[in-house]
């Protein structure tokens, strides 16, 4: 273990430059978010990720995004165990109709104010879920959503290039 | 003997491929139910039609499947839960979906208590093809009684990043006296989108039935729509499949060994193997353009050639396995911390695995020697030498080591097929106006074996689609796995589970 520790200390880091934020997320960001609530946050926000029906696949690249190459905390993005300590909802999947009442409740679980990220191509207008009895479709059919990041499933740069442009736009408006 | 020699059938679906179906009576459904609970054969799948159901079976000793069908017009048919407990979640969504009850005598009346329907679809019964609608009554667990005993309901939002699902568990302080499940929160309807797709839109959706099992389900997809249609795959694109495969496979068995780790808080191999993983899925980025490899298995073949780069991106990553992976797993021998809490944790017992047919790291972990890539031989698995570990602790441990030799033998398995590959076609092109057929067929995922069946109408449409994951037989394990442990162990045993729920909701 020692010696894993020590190269771990000795070698290069594999944690990689940021990417420049989605400029379309940040201008789909200043039509929406409320100027006044950002003053209360600081360059950090807590994330509480709601699996609202998805494959799992956008999960597995969320998870990524926690690993040495893109290593999320850097920037003050923490994901968090509960809504009650969540700024940002990060939803994914097509919602279905067995989620919703659970996301209605995770949503309103979260203290103002907060955000909610979609995350993936069925969060965004159900995709190939679209249409089936079990699903309502996308994550703003059922709670408001902010900010919208595309992919099926969003490569973790993908989903880093949208959590940063939301983390620029709330600390720039500060 | 064939498995229907011994099963009095009315006669066999002529179009079905590549395994025989037949339709039963009850007797004939009746004897196929005694096979199963005296263990002679294990269930691989069962599932419905609106007045039909079906039974898929394996005979483990001779490699050999076959489905029976029983036709039930009147809407009931003879409870095969009732007697052999593993059909039990199947048969209940049979029940949702179809509206077919399950018959049996009053003293062993089926449970008949939803299981995907959780009274929000607005209507009942989906894809019964009428409009029935059942009474909704709250949903009644089991009970547990006794003295001090006390509740936690936990889901289906969970703390990590994880599917939703709803366990409850019943425990007397720490120790866990009952957990059982509650699912369906992530049921999608794939059954219903399936109906009328066409080949390509119907891929799309077995890719995306359980995202970390993408390419197996490509996979399966793809094989059984091949049977029905009687096609040869080109020798190259087999290649590419199983590359593509052992790929995920790597992939998930390093980000899972490192999440059991870290749920025993040891967060340094938990480092260690992410780094391996996303080197994995980068090389994976590379070499077919998708991380997850989605939409690359398609019907006939693959869609889409290795790239150029991507044959020296893989030897790279096989490289630094190589280099890395030996020491990750002296880490883990080495480090009695972590073994204090994987060693006899979450047991299951073998005759557990072999009555429910468990498969994957589950199965192998207490001393079922199943995997399909040996024991069925598709290919290109029946060109490709690998072992199939196999132990018999049982223990979360066990599962733990199961997946480091497999590890192993997934960097051998794509060593050799870099090897064997040649340039040649990648697709057959599906045969235009092949009437009505039927396909079944069964990969091997990372957790377990997929079995996909289907049947295509003469424009190659998709009929019928039903794709069972390898959790469906691996979930109910888990809830006798946890008991007598201590509820703080259940994210470990959980994990080294590692069930889908999206595959198992649908």
């Amino acid at each position: 273990m020692r010696k894993t520790l020590l190269e771990s200390l000795t070698h290069g880091s594999l944690t990689e430059p940021a990417p420049a934020p989605d400029a379309s997320a940040l201008a789909e960001l200043a039509a929406k978010v409320d100027r006044a609530a950002q003053a209360r946050l600081g360059r950090s926000l807590a994330i509480r990720e709601v699996d609202a029906g998805s494959c799992n696949g956008c999960e597995l690249e969320i998870h990524a995004l926690s690993n040495a190459f893109y290593d999320v905390e850097r920037f003050g993005l923490r994901f968090v165990a509960s809504p009650r300590h969540a700024d940002v909802l990060l939803v994914t999947g097509p919602v279905t109709r067995n989620m919703r009442q659970a996301l209605e409740r995770t949503y309103n679980a979260t203290p103002d104010p907060k955000w909610v990220v979609a995350v993936g191509g069925c969060a965004i207008d159900g995709g190939i879920f679209r249409g089936s009895y079990a699903c309502v479709g996308g994550v703003s059919e059922t709670i408001p959503v902010d900010l919208h990041i595309k992919g099926c499933p969003p490569s973790p740069t993908d989903l880093l290039r949208g959590l940063l442009a939301l983390l620029e736009h709330v600390s720039a408006k500060r | 003997m064939g498995i229907l020699d011994s099963i009095p059938h009315v006669h066999a679906v002529p179009s079905h491929r590549p395994w025989p179906r037949a339709v039963v009576t009850e007797a004939g459904w009746q004897a196929a139910i005694d096979r199963l609970v005296e263990g002679g054969l294990t269930l691989l799948g069962f599932w419905g039609e609106p007045t039909a159901v079906h039974m898929a079976m394996l005979d483990g000793s001779s490699a050999e499947i076959a489905v029976v069908t029983y036709a039930c017009p009147a809407g009931t048919f003879p409870s095969v839960a009732s007697r052999h407990p593993p059909a039990l979640r199947l048969e209940r969504t049979i029940h949702d979906l179809f509206g077919l009850v399950p018959d049996a005598a009053d003293d062993l009346r089926p449970d008949l208590r939803p299981w995907l329907d959780h009274d929000a679809w607005g209507r009942s019964y989906p894809l019964s093809g009428r409009n029935a609608s059942r009474d909704a009554q709250p949903y009644r667990f089991l009970p547990a009684e006794g003295e001090a005993l006390h509740q936690v309901a936990v889901g289906p939002v969970h703390a990590g990043i994880i599917e939703p699902g709803h366990f409850r568990f019943s425990a007397n302080g720490e120790h866990v006296v009952r957990l059982e499940q509650w699912l369906g929160y992530t049921h999608k309807g794939i059954e219903s989108l399936m109906q009328g797709a066409d080949l390509e839109a119907a891929a799309k959706l077995a890719n995306r039935t359980s995202g970390d099992s993408a390419v197996a389900y490509a996979f399966a997809f793809a094989r059984a729509a091949e049977a029905a249609l009687d096609i040869q795959v080109p020798r190259r694109a087999n290649y590419l499949r199983a590359l593509m495969a052992e790929l995920e496979r790597l992939a998930n068995h390093f980000g899972d060994i490192g999440a059991i780790c870290n749920d025993a808080s040891f967060a340094l191999m938990h480092a260690q193997t992410g780094i391996l993983r996303e080197r994995t899925l980068r090389a994976a980025d590379i070499a077919f353009g998708h991380r997850l490899m989605m939409d690359v298995v398609v019907p006939g073949g693959v869609a889409r050639d290795i790239a150029p780069d991507g044959l020296p991106a893989l030897r790279m990553l096989l490289a630094e396995i190589n280099k890395v992976f030996p020491r990750l797993i002296e880490l883990y021998d080495n480090t009695a911390s972590l073994q204090d809490r994987t060693v006899t944790t979450g047991v299951v017992k073998a005759d557990y695995v072999r009555q429910f047919g468990a498969g994957g790291y589950v199965g192998r972990a207490s001393g079922r020697d199943f995997d399909a890539r040996r024991t069925l031989a598709y290919a290109p698995y029946d060109h490709l030498s690998f072992e199939v570990p196999v132990l018999d602790m049982g223990d979360v441990n066990a599962r733990v080591w199961i997946r480091i030799r497999e590890v192993e033998q997934s960097v051998e398995l794509i060593a050799q097929i870099l090897g064997l590959m040649e340039p040649g076609e990648i697709r057959t092109a599906p045969p235009a106006g092949r009437g009505g057929c039927e396909g079944l067929a069964l990969t091997e995922a990372f957790r377990g074996d997929v079995l996909a069946w289907l049947r295509l109408d003469g424009e190659l449409r998709v009929e019928r689609c039903h794709l069972r994951d390898a959790s469906w037989f691996q979930w109910p394990l888990l809830e006798t796995a946890i008991e007598g442990n201590i509820i703080a162990d259940f994210p470990l045993c959980n994990k080294s589970f590692n069930c889908s729920y999206s595959g198992a909701d649908l």
